[in-house]
């Protein structure tokens, strides 16, 4: 009986203890104090610098493909 | 603005969001991956989207042996080009997260190493078309070759990790990344975030096309 109560209690430990070693540590200060939005921003600001550029050479490829087709006539 | 399609700004809408909310949503918290686990967005997806332009390049490669279309060839081989770069990126983002979860920039995995000889597999195809001279031989050759190469690297990437050991989830007995560490909220990033960069992948791989059949329709003025 007390044998049993002991167990129970060593169970209960390991299921509380458990949880403790379950806290993995993760950027939230970064998050909380504001600061991960500017990285955010950085790389949107990249992301679509790299769009501009690729919609650029798009268009400049379409012009030259319109200028070679009228140099064939 | 004309040559913007609705796939073009899908692409962008989608890697936008993936930059956004894959940095600000929630993510599970795990030991030793901590943040990192957000790097699925960037670099899984660089090789999902490789798998996808190198199934391109494969497709327009069987094509043009049966129809014989210069086109197919140009499509195939410009594929090929932005798969290695999507597979470089792939391997260079990996070692850097290996680095700091594994702890060593390369480890002796049968995911890295069938990456690394998958890579090697398609210099060669690049090598191989740069050694034929012959227009019609390089591009029915190297059509014959990419097939090996894409069965290959299927192979190597997607088969061999799964019956060894491997560090990589979803491989040699370990749970998939859909196992325990993909929740709903990393779903919701992580499927955009592979079909945006695909089709970023195949807006520059249509740039390169464009590109070179112009070249080669002044070459033959």
């Amino acid at each position: 009986m007390n044998k049993n109560i002991l167990m129970l209690f060593f169970m209960l430990l390991a299921i509380l203890t458990e949880g403790v070693a379950q806290n993995v540590e993760m950027a939230d200060g970064l998050r909380s104090s504001g600061k991960i939005y500017v990285v955010v921003g950085v790389l949107c600001i990249i992301f679509v610098g790299i769009v501009v550029y690729l919609m650029n050479l798009d268009n400049k490829l379409a012009q030259l493909k319109k200028e070679v087709e009228q140099l064939k006539k | 603005m004309a040559n913007l399609t609705w796939w073009k700004i899908a692409a962008i809408v989608l890697v936008l969001y993936t930059i956004i909310a894959g940095f600000l949503m929630p993510v599970p918290a795990l030991p030793i991956l901590h943040e990192s686990i957000r790097n699925l967005y960037f670099h899984v997806t660089m090789w999902f989207a490789m798998i996808i332009i190198l199934a391109v390049s494969v497709v327009h490669g069987v094509k043009f042996l049966s129809k014989g279309q210069r086109y197919n060839d140009i499509v195939s081989s410009e594929a090929a080009k932005v798969g290695i770069l999507l597979g470089i990126l792939g391997t260079t983002t990996g070692s850097l997260w290996a680095n700091n979860t594994w702890g060593a920039w390369w480890v002796n995995d049968a995911k890295l190493n069938g990456a690394a000889i998958s890579l090697l597999f398609y210099f060669a195809y690049l090598i191989l078309r740069s050694a034929l001279p012959d227009e019609d031989k390089r591009a029915r050759v190297s059509a014959i070759y990419n097939i090996f190469a894409f069965t290959m690297m299927l192979v190597f990437i997607g088969v061999l990790p799964r019956m060894t050991d491997s560090l990589h989830p979803g491989n040699g007995g370990n749970p998939g990344f859909g196992g325990y560490d993909l929740d709903g909220n990393m779903k919701m990033i992580f499927y955009p975030a592979i079909i945006g960069w695909s089709l970023l992948a195949v807006w520059i791989l249509s740039l390169r096309v464009g590109f070179k059949v112009l070249v080669e329709r002044i070459q033959n003025n």
